[in-house]
């Protein structure tokens, strides 16, 4: 009878389309925290900039100042023909980096600045500026991350969904070749982060935001008289601005690597799976007809 | 400008909700009251350092004589010109006299040579630029806890006002002020002498004070006269020093 009734039945070998199936895949903490980081890194990002461009060279040491060594530098100046250029040194390598690096232009005006306006904070060369946002949204930055690490911890997000398991370290030569050839896992696969993704936020929380926490504090004459241990971690005040410098390159490089994933993997999806908490599974096919 | 502005907010644009209240920065950056909510970190920078750095200690790390920058780089005023300064140079110095006044029960004044007739403290650091550079130098001078005490600090004493030769603009002379925890550290000197040497005009000949737990534009050149104030409020821009006045922070251990 019911046969009868459900036109399904009597079509078995044309299935319905499986539902996608959605599930909660980040908590509200989560979310938060998230955004909250998102705004406090890029604002120190451009401060940082900004203060960077107060003096625009890089050194290795206790002291530096011009007559130096440079591990980098940014600069303008005038060629043979009078022309003015932007010049970047890296270990001794000049590069040409006119309009990005050393020299850009403010109104259509050349300015010989080491990061160009649009991308400090704030836009005009203003260092007593750039100090007052990022101190500010430096106390806000270690707020936060020791909020979630502490919620993490309570909750025990960081064992459930971040530490890899035995068997995703056995499997990461399998993941490093699937992010190489852009697949993305499907299905069970897809409800829980693989191990190059728990590597890669392991890192940049554990080692990568410490770090720059850490070296900042060696900038401070300050915390260097109440923890002098700093100095000799980091080899010096400048070698900490150095490798402050070089560990905030690493985090725009994660960022970079994250948003491309992220637009491989369903912008859409994604980004409303870190606002509302939902995501929606990718069907795996294979799995769901035993017979494909 | 146009360029400019597309490029900026493309960058922005594409960060989401957090990136448009970044959009409005440059406008935030000249509000008042934003700069009165920024300037909560100072605050809280200058408190927790407090909780770690009193009048007793800790000292700022000191090095040893063969990490002495080659020369010590010169920055701000590197010649005060004016005919008073003139005069001091022309006397070598002689004729120069270090007041100490204000909320104090002796007010007091020394020639440079009484100066270095008291004990000395001589002390290899580094100074560190708010812009970003640091260069070591030897620093040997007296120490401003010895000259206070001699002075006595009258009720309600809690800054220190450096009043200086130099004019770097703002119709007012170069000034500076430090709170008494930093006042009394036994790194707290008055330098008459770098790398061994007579203080250089370039590095505030006679006296300069030195500071070491803080930034370098603490590090007052050319001072002439202490004057110990129960505030700083009605001197020159009113914020406790030629930099302050310019928006940087009076507390710069950090």
């Amino acid at each position: 009878m019911a046969a009868i009734d459900s036109p399904h039945v009597i079509a078995p070998t044309k299935p319905a389309k499986p539902k996608r199936e959605v599930i909660y895949r980040h908590r509200l903490w989560v979310r938060i925290a998230h955004w909250l980081n998102a705004w406090f890194l890029l604002v120190l990002l451009m401060s940082g900039l900004q203060i960077f461009n107060a003096h625009s060279e890089l050194y290795w040491g206790a002291q530096g100042f011009e007559i130096f060594p440079k591990v980098m530098s940014m600069h303008a100046a005038h060629t043979v023909s009078g022309r003015m250029v932007g010049l970047t040194t890296v270990f001794g390598h000049r590069f040409v980096t006119t309009g990005l690096f050393g020299l850009s232009t403010i109104h259509g005006d050349p300015v010989g600045r080491g990061f160009p306006a649009w991308i400090t904070l704030p836009s005009w060369q203003d260092l007593a500026t750039g100090r007052r946002w990022h101190f500010f949204f430096a106390w806000l930055f270690v707020l936060n991350g020791l909020g979630y690490v502490l919620w993490s911890l309570f909750s025990r997000h960081f064992s459930r969904d971040l530490i890899p398991t035995g068997g995703d370290l056995r499997g990461i030569g399998r993941s490093i070749l699937d992010h190489i050839l852009l697949r993305h896992p499907k299905g069970e696969a897809a409800k829980r982060y693989n191990v190059l993704q728990r590597l890669a936020y392991l890192i940049v929380m554990f080692v990568l935001l410490p770090l720059m926490v850490l070296t900042g504090m060696t900038m401070s004459p300050g915390l260097d008289a109440a923890f002098p241990q700093l100095l000799w971690v980091f080899d010096g005040r400048q070698s900490a601005r150095t490798i402050h410098f070089c560990v905030a390159g690493l985090i725009v490089l994660f960022f970079v690597i994250h948003i491309v994933e992220v637009i491989l993997a369903g912008p859409l999806n994604e980004l409303r799976s870190m606002i509302t908490g939902h995501y929606a599974v990718p069907p795996d096919h294979k799995a769901a007809d035993p017979h494909g | 400008m146009a360029n400019l502005i597309t490029r900026r907010n493309a960058l922005i644009g594409g960060v989401g909700a957090g990136g448009l209240l970044l959009s409005g920065c440059d406008q935030l950056s000249h509000s008042p009251s934003v700069k009165r909510v920024l300037d909560t970190a100072a605050t809280v920078n200058y408190r927790a350092q407090r909780l770690l750095l009193t009048a007793n200690g800790p000292l700022a790390p000191e090095f040893k004589p063969a990490d002495i920058a080659p020369t010590f780089r010169a920055n701000g005023s590197t010649y005060p010109g004016t005919d008073e300064y003139k005069r001091l140079m022309d006397s070598n110095f002689s004729t120069y006299r270090l007041v100490v006044e204000g909320l104090v029960h002796h007010p007091l004044s020394f020639s440079l040579d009484d100066l270095r007739k008291l004990p000395a403290r001589t002390q290899i650091t580094r100074h560190d630029c708010v812009e970003g550079w640091s260069c070591i130098g030897q620093w040997t001078g007296v120490q401003l806890g010895l000259l206070l005490k001699a002075a006595g600090l009258a009720p309600g004493a809690a800054y220190v006002v450096f009043r200086c030769a130099d004019d770097m603009g703002g119709g007012y002379l170069y000034y500076e002020s430090i709170d008494l925890a930093d006042a009394f550290h036994p790194q707290t000197i008055l330098a008459y002498a770098l790398n061994g040497q007579p203080l250089p005009v370039a590095h505030g000949a006679p006296i300069r004070l030195r500071v070491e737990r803080q930034l370098g534009y603490k590090q007052a050149k050319y001072v002439m006269r202490i004057q110990v104030t129960n505030s700083f409020k009605d001197i020159g821009g009113g914020k406790g020093g030629f930099w302050e006045d310019q928006g940087y922070a009076w507390y710069a251990g950090i």
